[in-house]
């Protein structure tokens, strides 16, 4: 659906995006994660022929976005960063104005209008004035906007900046429910977001791709295997004597905890999933047990560790 | 031509639902209003061989109303969609840089045009209650009309050419305004001949084109003058090419 050969965007004095490649499958939900400023906005400018590219070049559903700029621009559907929205207008007329812009039927754009409402849950406020409206229906306006000429690719920048939690989900839900039907962009700096709702993250640092994977792999990558947490009720001695005769188990860290029961972290040889081993080694031995867990290592850790600028490594 | 006609409708709503346009139309009619009051008041004491619409169009008063207004009309047009951000989302939409510049310079003019309308009240009532029964003269008035038209081909396009460069909107008013300025005083200079003829570089020559209070004179008399129209015409074609130019040049800035 996307290709981008080698993208690169100089403003004066100043390079926003060094060259980058990726290319992104129909159907997919994809993540374009980074810090400010690390280029995911202009990519994204780049993507739906609002400025063109210094070098390289990109093409959406096979259109070149510069020499083909109007196919591309009437095969994406793009909200920009901050949402921006004419304050004056209606919900309805503002869909429906641009339901029309973007080359859709009298008809047709009443027909698409009423049936985005409906998905964004805008249908209650289909009179109010945008400018009166709450920020968390002002961005299903915007993404009704993005959505309502069916587009075949589907670009929001920080779609959930500035709501509060509920209207987050809300967000999130009808984001994730177009998977399948759209190839969807989004950029966030938020980590937890792209784990929840794409498939595909692209990781952007300093205007360049740093890591391109599914969050599942991108942890694996980073951490080796994964580190499980158990809970068992035994001696501190004898426990220690067990887990040392493991042989899949590489290191382990035995804390007190509350109640007689002792935390245990484990860290497994070769990525083996240590639960099993465990379970087994607790039952083997009569011990209690009231935890077993894979301990997720969370995609900040993943993040921070892509994206540490070299200077501090050093230190 | 399909997405002209959206964006004008678009750009025309902005004009008529909004409060900024009621609040100039109403200006601009007190301010018309006023100046025919002192008219009549003056006509009823001293007799006047000049037709109304003449007298009138001749007074500051219509340049004022036309330099100032012209400034204010067309301010928002690009700068007010860049500083709000809707520029992004417009420009994204599959429509061409064409249509864009021409629908927002179209619903001006309308808008403009519509503005003025109220003098024709004005002449209703010369007509009705004094012995001018010419006022309202089909040649007179189309002259006229054809004079504002014109005026404001040249101060709009002026307009909305400030108003592509930046996305303030008082930095895009101050810039017309101060080019508006220019011409009413090359204008002036013409009008009052303040240069001689054998001056250098034939600017005289030169300056003569740029006379709009004798081609205003002329329309409210109800003569159709070809160079003022080609004149006013060609200036509003090259700022409007030159807003062009800067709406495109994000493709190669």
């Amino acid at each position: 659906m996307i290709e981008a050969i080698n993208l690169t965007k100089r403003y004066a004095g100043r390079t926003a995006v060094q060259s980058i490649s990726f290319s992104v499958a129909r159907g997919e939900i994809v993540g374009l994660l980074g810090p400010n400023g690390a280029g995911k906005s202009t990519t994204m400018r780049i993507l739906s022929c609002f400025m063109p590219a210094t070098s390289g070049t990109a093409r959406v559903a096979g259109c070149d976005v510069f020499r083909q700029a109007d196919d591309v621009r009437r095969r994406i559907g793009y909200m920009p960063e901050n949402n921006p929205l004419p304050g004056e207008m209606r919900v309805r007329e503002y869909l429906k104005f641009r339901a029309r812009l973007k080359g859709l039927g009298w008809r047709r754009s009443r027909e698409r209008v009423a049936t985005v409402m409906e998905q964004c849950g805008l249908t209650q406020v289909n009179r109010r004035i945008i400018g009166q409206l709450s920020k968390g229906y002002r961005q299903r306006v915007g993404l009704a906007d993005a959505l309502v000429h069916e587009p075949e690719l589907i670009i929001l920048d920080e779609p959930t900046i500035g709501l509060d939690p509920h209207q987050i989900r809300a967000v999130r839900q009808l984001i994730r429910s177009l998977a399948g039907k759209h190839t969807v962009l989004i950029s966030t700096h938020i980590l937890p977001e792209a784990e929840m709702m794409c498939s595909r993250m692209l990781i952007m640092y300093d205007g360049r791709i740093l890591a391109s994977d599914t969050p599942e792999n991108l942890q694996r990558t980073v951490t080796g295997g994964r580190q499980i947490v158990a809970e068992i009720a035994a001696p501190l001695l004898s426990l220690r004597e067990a887990l040392l005769q493991l042989p899949e188990v590489e290191s382990f860290d035995i804390m007190d905890g509350d109640d007689g029961f002792l935390r245990c972290t484990l860290t497994p040889r070769n990525g083996t999933d240590l639960r099993a081993v465990v379970y087994e080694a607790a039952r083997q031995n009569g011990w209690l047990m009231r935890e077993l867990t894979r301990n997720r290592h969370s995609l900040e850790d993943i993040y921070v560790q892509i994206t540490q600028p070299p200077d501090e490594e050093e230190e | 031509m399909r997405a002209f006609a959206i964006l004008l409708r678009r750009e025309l709503a902005a004009f008529f639902l909004s409060l900024t346009g009621y609040v100039v139309i109403a200006a601009v009619t007190l301010l018309i209003g006023a100046t025919f009051v002192m008219l009549i008041k003056n006509m009823g004491t001293e007799a006047f061989p000049l037709p109304v619409t003449e007298i009138f169009f001749n007074s500051s008063v219509f340049w004022i109303i036309v330099i100032l207004t012209a400034p204010v009309i067309t301010m928002r047009l690009f700068a007010f969609e860049k500083a709000s951000g809707t520029y992004e989302t417009l420009m994204t939409a599959p429509v061409g840089d064409v249509s864009v510049v021409a629908a927002k310079f179209v619903a001006a003019l309308t808008f403009y045009m519509v503005m003025w309308l109220p003098t024709l009240g004005c002449l209703l009532i010369v007509s009705h209650f004094t012995n001018q029964a010419h006022a309202l003269d089909k040649g007179l008035l189309g002259g006229m009309y054809l004079g504002i038209f014109l005026s404001g081909c040249l101060f709009l396009s002026i307009g909305c050419f400030t108003s592509s460069l930046t996305r303030s909107q008082m930095t895009a008013a101050m810039m017309s305004l101060a080019i508006g300025i220019i011409f009413f005083l090359a204008a002036y200079a013409a009008y009052a001949q303040v240069i001689p003829e054998t001056g250098p570089w034939r600017t005289a020559s030169v300056l003569y084109y740029f006379n709009l209070f004798r081609q205003m004179e002329d329309f409210t008399r109800g003569v159709a003058d070809t160079r003022a129209m080609i004149f006013n015409g060609s200036a509003m074609f090259l700022f409007l090419f030159l807003t062009l130019r800067v709406v495109e040049s994000r493709r190669w800035k």
